[in-house]
């Protein structure tokens, strides 16, 4: 075998602590190594040249390059070698960027361990095969799990493109976070006036089905084959005779339910349409205060209804569908405030998150547009918004920004003005972070138009003194502690994933991180992608966004699913695993251990023998490992190759 | 040019592509400091591991051995790591039986976020390796040879 | 460690002064209660404020050195009635094991050696853990019926979070639950952790003046009888200071306040010459008055039922 060395000097990212020419010239030394060398970025045009023409100048038949991870550059270098007319598996990386250079300072250890990665990769690819990747059919549907702005978005430029999809939404009807929004910055434009539409297009379009009150209950397959279960929760009504008439609101008895939608702000019938834009726009049971559940006896609705669709007996139902790709976009939770007893712990009735307080202000909310105290009704007068609850504070181990909050304070203290002219807002925050199209000076008119008076400085205590409450806090700039009276204070309480959401990532086999955010393939090049083929991500599932964001990614993982699709076939890594028929016994341990169901047993010549289904294995090894006669081999990861690795760094 | 003789020890780690490998990626995008010894193989899934691995390595001359795959339940090929956990317990245990000091060899879990908790685990298991008296030499061992040559064809 | 074990008992420097009638009636008390109370011997000052302010390891050293007495004793399990030197004897127990001002603080306790497992907490807390409520009501044979009490605890009976263990750091409750117990109606207080000023009262009387002042007002304005309190400097600030913040705002409060122990005693009818009540600078005449009037109104009701 001909094999050819590239040492990457990544500029100073490696070269730096590493002696890339030095690990280039010893590597000359090692077996089947007819060529070494050191470039500054091997990546780069005139670098992928460089190993395009060492191929042919000393006709090389195999390549190593030492730089950055492998799940960086690969596939560049991959593509690089087969352009040179070397089979593109004949290829292997050493990481010595991320995993030398970057987390050690001496550059004489460094090198030598450079230079032992350069080994294992010559070793590993010693015993490499040139293999050719397999085509097979994908089924072109998309399932969007979440149905919030990000999903509506990726479902309907799916569905345009022509992509049949399936929706799956948690809650009784889409729209998510948005759809509770009066109205949104900087245009501050009506949400629902935006949205509205938008929601109408995902249930009208032909090509989507919507399941609402619907959760994933497991997945299985891979890109391309994915089979899904869809647990659909019963709501006692049953969706193709309820009309979304309304009576059986009107008439159940059961008025003091707590109402979801509207955060908990005035109070809902047990049975109910969440709000008048709902889609689907179909009553929904609440058993935990359904009369007909909690006291067994009631009843009222299945009276009334004039179309008979309640069904107090309904029971979850699971569907399986074949999706070729899927979105996730679950959003985002509120941040559990109750932890700052200094805010009151939810003790007092006029300390509201800004949820809440959208939807106090909303004209289709529970006061109709009228802002007014939880505790007594009355218009406030001095509102008090506190930024950053939540948010940016590592004793409650929420140390990002969420983004957002600072702009919707903005919005929330102009529309305060609108609703109540005599009415003045103070804004407690710790920096203003507004960098979006119009978004500074949005803030900007907050302050000087709309004379909000913003305070920067944390609040530390929050106490009611007869019937106002009084924000005490710190004014950083003028260096003295203040106090406000206030008649309301809002809250502007963080983002968290939403709930469940690391459950749900270990049912698409994707990653997330201590926060419950889905963790997408690359920070910068790869934000829509996951490290799962086939598992793309939109909105604040993958961190807090603001609706632009949310839009312009749904969008993304929508281009993404339809490119994936749009092929008739999709090809297959074959760095897959192989039987050796004259060592398999038979004995099927590999069969039961498959978590894919890609290998069957076959008869051959009167015996049993294990066989791969090519198109179906996806490569983990759990077979070669579990394998006793050795019989089943995981390309390019066979037991010879690790074990040649293993003995170059052991016998050395 | 092995280990820089007296600075270092000889170390090998088998890493999941998904989740290890990449909290590896992280840590060193990151630039969270590690010491030098660990030299990492990467493997599609810790279910790849065959516990034969470990002790041929630790055999010839490795003084540690790190295995780091994926959380449990959080496996990119949904259940390698069950059947990784329950073999390389087993292969802990084993190590006593076989004459080797069962500190040499650790698993863990790490997944592709935790760029801190990688620089920790290393920095741990190289600090606890170092402790360790180095490698002892096993002879030259045919038998020995057969055997692990029989599982590797 | 039950209360039949006898506790180290740390008095502080204010419970043989300012607070007289603190010590007095925690030991009144925790007599009534079964708390058996042993004196340390030859105790000396936590180093109250300026001791970590000017030497970590000097104040580390003094407090440890309590802690090293009372191991003379074969005592163990301490208790104080002071948050400060609750703070300052806690703060010492986690320095002595710093990597930095663990050794220089053994090297000045000049020989003794600190041994393992001292614990020190409030007598608040231990009251908490090992009376029932059910006790305490049983014990209330004059219970605080009627009488309305605004719990405060000052700014570090349960802060820093950590070092303290005393629940919700902004809102603990223990007062509440012991009070309760005793029969008093107690008042939900907003300001029951903030400052008092402190020792600001000499250096910036304003300071105290105003927020002192805050949580008199407060307190008055939620219609308490009484202020009940757990800290020395606190009380004096509160009580001893009234007259300044009257002056300072031109109010004319005239809000007793009084330790926690001196309310429980009195529920528990102990002598009030145990109870220190003649200490008091703020007269509690007024709460003693609306007791004995309830307990007639009480009394009275009973008899019309009899005769009825």
């Amino acid at each position: 075998m001909r094999i050819g060395v590239f040492i990457c000097h990544c500029g100073t990212n490696i070269g730096a602590t590493v002696d890339s020419a030095g690990v280039a010239e010893n590597a000359k030394s090692l077996p089947d190594v007819v060529f070494a060398t050191d470039s500054m970025y091997t990546c780069s045009e005139p670098g992928q040249d460089g190993i395009i023409r060492a191929i042919s100048e000393h006709a090389l038949d195999g390549v190593v390059v030492a730089a950055c991870s492998p799940r960086m550059h690969e596939p560049t270098f991959r593509r690089a070698v087969e352009r040179a007319g070397v089979n593109r598996y004949m290829f292997e990386m050493a990481n010595i960027r991320e995993h030398v250079s970057w987390i050690g300072k001496d550059k004489e250890a460094n090198s030598n361990k450079a230079f032992e990665l350069v080994r294992i990769a010559v070793e590993k690819l010693r015993r490499n095969r040139p293999l050719t990747p397999k085509y097979f059919p994908s089924t072109k549907r998309v399932l969007v799990i979440g149905g919030g702005v990000a999903g509506i978005q990726a479902a309907l430029d799916c569905a345009d493109a022509g992509i049949e999809v399936i929706m799956v939404e948690r809650e009784p009807s889409i729209g998510g976070k948005m759809a509770k929004l009066d109205k949104t910055f900087p245009t501050v434009d009506c949400s629902s006036c935006i949205l509205g539409p938008k929601m109408v297009d995902v249930a009208q379009h032909p090509k989507i089905t919507l399941y609402a009150c619907s959760e994933l209950e497991s997945v299985s397959g891979f890109v391309g084959n994915f089979e899904v279960v869809i647990r659909r929760k019963a709501t006692c009504v049953d969706n193709t005779k309820c009309t979304g008439c309304g009576l059986c609101a009107e008439k159940c008895p059961s008025k003091k339910s707590f109402d979801r939608f509207n955060e908990g702000v005035g109070t809902t019938t047990a049975i109910n349409i969440p709000f008048p834009q709902a889609i689907p726009k179909k009553a929904v049971i609440d058993k935990s205060f359904c009369r007909q559940f909690v006291k067994g006896k009631c009843g009222v609705c299945a009276k009334v209804c004039p179309t008979g669709a309640i069904s107090y007996e309904q029971q979850d139902e699971l569907l399986t569908v074949q999706v070729g790709a899927m979105v996730a976009a679950t959003g985002y939770d509120l941040v559990d405030w109750k932890v700052y007893s200094e805010y009151g712990g939810g003790r007092y009735p006029d300390v509201v998150t800004s949820l809440q307080y959208e939807r106090m202000m909303s004209a289709s909310g529970p006061f109709g547009g009228h802002i007014k105290r939880l505790s007594d009704g009355k218009e406030p007068k001095n509102v008090v918004f506190i930024q950053c609850v939540g948010s940016r504070d590592v004793s409650i181990g929420r140390p990002y920004c969420s983004g957002f909050c600072c702009m919707y304070t903005a919005k929330q203290a102009i529309l305060t003005k609108d609703h109540i002219p005599d009415s003045q807002s103070y804004v407690f925050y710790m920096d203003i972070r507004s960098p979006g199209k119009g978004y500074d000076e949005f803030t900007r008119r907050a302050q000087e138009e709309y004379g909000t008076q913003y305070i920067r400085g944390r609040v530390s205590l929050i106490y009611p003194k007869g019937d106002r409450y009084i924000v005490r806090g710190v004014d950083t700039l003028a260096g003295a502690q203040v106090e406000v009276e206030a008649d309301l204070v809002v809250l502007a309480v963080g983002v968290e994933a939403a709930a469940n959401s690391p459950h749900l990532a270990e049912k698409l086999r994707i990653s997330y991180d201590k926060f419950g955010f889905f963790m997408e393939s690359h920070v910068k090049l790869k934000p829509i992608e996951t490290n799962t083929a086939g598992v793309f991500l939109a909105g604040c599932s993958q961190g807090p966004k603001d609706i632009p964001s949310s839009v312009a990614m749904g969008s993304a993982a929508a281009a993404k699913a339809i490119g994936l699709l749009s092929k008739d076939m999709l090809e297959s890594d074959p760095q897959i695993a192989q039987v050796n028929i004259n060592r398999c016994v038979g004995c099927g341990k590999c069969i039961n251990v498959c978590p894919y169901k890609a290998i069957r047993e076959i008869d051959f010549r009167g015996q049993a023998k294990a066989e791969v289904i090519e198109a179906v294995c996806q490569g983990c090894g759990l077979c070669n490992a579990t394998c006793p006669q050795g019989a089943v081999q995981l390309s390019h990861f066979t037991d010879n190759q690790i074990l040649a690795e293993v003995e170059a760094l052991c016998r050395c | 040019m092995s280990v820089l003789t007296g600075k270092e020890r000889r170390i090998v780690g088998f890493l999941c592509n998904w989740c290890s490998y990449g909290g590896a990626d992280t840590a060193g995008v990151g630039r969270f400091v590690q010491p030098t010894d660990l030299r990492i193989i990467r493997v599609p899934c810790s279910g790849r591991i065959n516990p034969l691995f470990i002790v041929k390595a630790l055999l010839g001359g490795a003084d540690g051995v790190l295995v780091s795959g994926c959380h449990p339940r959080d496996c990119h090929y949904a259940e390698g790591n069950f059947y990784a956990r329950r073999r390389l317990e087993m292969c802990k245990n084993l190590l006593p039986l076989v004459g080797i000091d069962p500190k040499r060899f650790e698993y863990t879990w790490v997944s592709a976020s935790e760029g801190q908790r990688w620089q920790h685990v290393v920095t741990e298991f190289t600090k606890q390796i170092h402790a360790l008296p180095p490698a002892p030499v096993f002879p030259e061992s045919p038998e020995i040879e057969r055997l692990a040559a029989c599982a590797g064809e | 460690m039950s209360r039949n074990e006898p506790f180290g008992y740390y008095p502080g420097c204010s419970g043989q002064g300012t607070s007289a009638e603190y010590d007095s009636s925690t030991r009144a008390v925790c007599a009534e209660l079964g708390m058996k109370l042993q004196d340390l011997e030859d105790w000396n000052c936590c180093g109250s404020t300026p001791a970590h302010t000017v030497d970590h390891s000097l104040s580390t050293a003094l407090s440890a050195r309590n802690f090293v007495q009372a191991g003379k004793q074969g005592l163990f399990d301490i208790v104080t009635p002071c948050p400060s030197c609750l703070k300052n004897m806690r703060v010492a127990l986690r320095n002595m094991s710093d990597e930095h001002i663990g050794p220089q603080a053994s090297k000045l306790l000049g020989g003794d050696t600190l041994q393992e497992g001292h614990t020190i907490k409030s007598v608040m807390q231990v009251i908490h853990e090992q009376v029932s409520a059910n006790e305490i009501a049983a014990k209330s044979i004059r219970p605080l019926e009627g009488l309305k009490v605004a719990p405060y605890y000052g700014c570090l009976m349960s802060r820093p979070q950590g070092l303290m263990q005393f629940g919700d750091p902004e809102n603990p409750m223990v007062m509440e639950e012991i009070l309760a117990a005793a029969g008093a109606e107690v008042l939900p207080f907003p300001l029951k952790v903030e400052c008092c000023g402190a020792s600001m009262g000499i250096p910036l009387n304003e300071a105290v003046t105003r927020l002192s002042g805050k949580i008199i007002d407060l307190a008055a304005a939620l219609g308490a009888d009484v202020i009940a309190v757990a800290c020395p400097l606190c009380q004096m600030n509160l009580d001893l200071r009234q007259g300044q913040i009257n002056r300072a705002h031109k109010t004319h409060f005239q809000l007793p306040v009084m330790y926690y122990t001196q309310l429980l005693g009195l529920a528990f009818a102990l002598p009030h010459n145990e109870l220190g009540l003649d200490k008091l600078v703020v007269d509690p005449q007024p709460v003693l008055d609306k007791l004995a009037n309830q307990r007639r109104a009480v009394a009275n009701a009973m008899q019309t039922e009899g005769a009825a």
